[in-house]
């Protein structure tokens, strides 16, 4: 359903984001994980139509985002990070003015906005100024503006920021009411919000893709490993099964190296436990030429940590990794 | 249509807020104001001519009141007509509502033309308030209403690029007084640029008088329609809005 491919978005001389790749399936809740700056709300605005991207290409629901821009932004609803509004006009007004320019037909348009309003659950502020609306209605008015014209694929830019708790359920579980056939994309900065709603997760940082997968795997990644990385200079098999054997080794991967030939080993080790002393042991003493030992790219586990020590004061009071 | 929408709410927008009603206000205060003292001159002339049959020709309600009035109320436009479009693109960047609306299946010259056109429209109220004054001195004399209609096509014209610069100078900032300041600025610009073109002279002074908006209005004040000075305020009015489309783009581009 969505297709992104190297995307990359330059300010002057500084990447927001870079070689950004990543594909979405029909109906899946895909959760855009990342700390400040990470890049999020460009991709998502280069997905919705509003950025044009410097490099790469992306696709929703087949279309180019930026040569078929109007064919995309019929498939689509979008919900920006900072929910803006009119708030001089009233809730259904501003929805009837959206479904009127998204190009819902007159016959339908008051039994969309209807239905869009009882879905999200304002319907009881229908007729409410939005300026007077407090800031979880005013984020349900932005959800039932991105679906009143029923889109396949809807964009939602950090949905439950500055939400107090009850509401932020709320607008969970709206959003889990709204996939099915549609294609969700909501980006957040809340580990447990994404394994709460989300199918997948899409870890970025620093402009860069870290991880793609399902919630329960990146975590059981991350609680129960850390990756060492060896370069030996030995056969293969016989350096793999010696790695293998030490104790504490989850995983042993293999890296050929294209340069020198050398073969690169990406040992996963139980967490909490350094075993680099016991694996150069374990490589020298066979003789084995050891070229490198050193921790492997943490990328994944930096941000990780970053989410969830920026999650700790106020959702996680006892201080358990990202767990409700 | 999507056109009309964004029209729609760009009117009903002037309405809710005080905008529109103090614009035509002030508006109505000041043409009611010169109304009556151009009145009063026509009517001491008048007077005099009564006294003295010489100069009872040419007493003419359409030159001695209407044309004055009208030349004047191109000046006022000159100063209200900025307010008229600072907010249109302006507020919506700065609150942000402008990323959404581009991101709803509409094509930017739609957007735009909305927003034009309902600035147009409020222009069309302002004008009706000259327009009333114009109707009650039709039942103290006799006036040529073809002329008076060449004039008022000629103001709306001159308004049509006051709306213009201003659709594009706010695009440029996300501050509504520094849009209504720009508008302002090259709107005067426009209008005195020709008081140097006889001292540049040749071929870049006659660029530069040609450049004029408010010299393009003379035939029209005198109740004749110039095709040259027709097409320049089309022309004008379009290149503005051309500029607009171009610099929202280009806002787009640097996010
Ligand atoms: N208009 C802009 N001009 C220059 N730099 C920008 C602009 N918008 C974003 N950036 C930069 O691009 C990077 C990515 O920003 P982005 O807003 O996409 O991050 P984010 O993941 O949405 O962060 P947050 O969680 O704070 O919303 C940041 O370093 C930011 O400073
Ligand atoms: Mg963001």
């Amino acid at each position: 359903m969505i297709e992104v491919e190297n995307l990359t978005k330059f300010y002057g001389p500084t990447a927001a984001i870079e070689d950004v790749s990543f594909t979405v399936d029909r109906g899946q809740i895909v959760g855009f994980l990342g700390p400040n700056g990470a890049g999020k709300t460009t991709t998502l605005r280069i997905l919705a139509g509003y950025l044009p991207a410097t490099r790469g290409t992306a696709r929703v629901a087949g279309f180019d985002v930026f040569k078929d821009s109007l064919a995309v932004r019929r498939r689509l609803g979008y919900l920006p990070e900072n929910v803006p509004l009119y708030p001089e006009m009233r809730v259904r007004t501003y929805l009837d003015f959206v479904a009127e320019v998204k190009g819902v037909p007159r016959p339908e348009r008051a039994r969309r906005v209807a239905a869009a309003m009882e879905r999200c659950r304002v319907d009881d502020a229908a007729n409410h100024l939005i300026g007077t609306l407090s800031r979880g209605y005013r984020q349900r008015v932005g959800i039932a503006q991105a679906i009143l014209h029923d889109p396949e694929v809807i964009l939602l830019d950090e949905p439950t920021v500055g939400l107090d708790p009850k509401q932020i359920i709320e607008i969970r579980q709206l959003i889990r009411e709204l996939a099915g056939q549609r294609t969700v994309i909501l980006s957040t900065h809340i580990l447990p919000e994404v394994e709460m709603i989300c199918q997948r997760v899409i870890i970025i940082n620093q402009g860069k893709i870290v991880a793609v997968d399902t919630p329960e795997n990146l975590k059981a990644k991350v609680r129960t490993s850390a990756t060492v990385l060896l370069q030996v200079d030995g056969p293969a098999a016989e350096v793999r099964e010696q790695l293998q054997r030490v104790a504490g080794v989850l995983r042993v991967e293999e890296r050929p190296d294209r340069a020198d030939g050398r073969i690169r080993y990406l040992v996963q080790c139980a967490l909490h436990r350094d075993l680099r002393r016991d694996l150069a042991a374990a490589v020298v003493g066979r003789g084995w030429g050891l070229y490198e030992l050193r921790p492997a790219d943490v990328m994944l586990e930096e941000v990780f940590i970053r989410l969830v020590t920026e999650e700790l004061p106020h959702e996680q009071p006892t201080g358990q990794e990202g767990e409700q | 249509m999507n056109v009309l929408a964004i029209f729609k709410r760009e009117v009903r927008t002037y309405f809710t807020s005080p905008i529109a009603y103090t614009l035509l206000t002030i508006f109505a205060i000041i043409c009611g104001f010169m109304f009556t003292s151009i009145l009063a001159q026509f009517q001491r002339a008048g007077f005099q001519s009564a006294m003295n049959p010489s100069m009872a020709q040419g007493l003419n309600a359409t030159e001695w009141v209407v044309r004055p009035l009208l030349r004047n109320v191109a000046v006022i436009l000159l100063f209200l007509m900025p307010i008229v479009t600072m907010r249109l693109l302006a507020e919506e960047r700065r609150t942000g509502t402008l990323e959404l609306l581009f991101t709803f299946p509409i094509r930017d010259v739609e957007l735009l033309g909305g927003k034009f056109l309902a600035a147009l429209a409020i222009f069309l109220v302002m004008l009706a308030l000259p327009l009333i004054n114009i109707l009650m001195l039709a039942s103290l004399a006799p006036l040529e209403w073809q002329a008076i209609g060449v004039a008022f096509a000629g103001l709306m014209l001159l308004g049509m690029t006051f709306l213009a610069i201003g659709l594009f100078c706010s695009s440029l900032t996300e501050n509504q007084i520094v849009a209504a300041v720009l508008t302002f600025g090259a709107a005067l610009l426009f209008w005195i640029i020709d008081w140097s073109a006889d001292s540049t002279g040749g071929t870049l002074g006659q660029v530069l008088s040609h450049l004029s908006i408010i010299r393009h209005f003379d035939s029209f004040q005198r109740g004749v329609i110039e095709s040259k000075d027709l097409i320049f305020y089309l022309n004008f009015t379009v290149f503005g809005l051309f500029l607009t489309m171009r610099a929202v783009e280009s806002h787009r581009w640097r996010g």
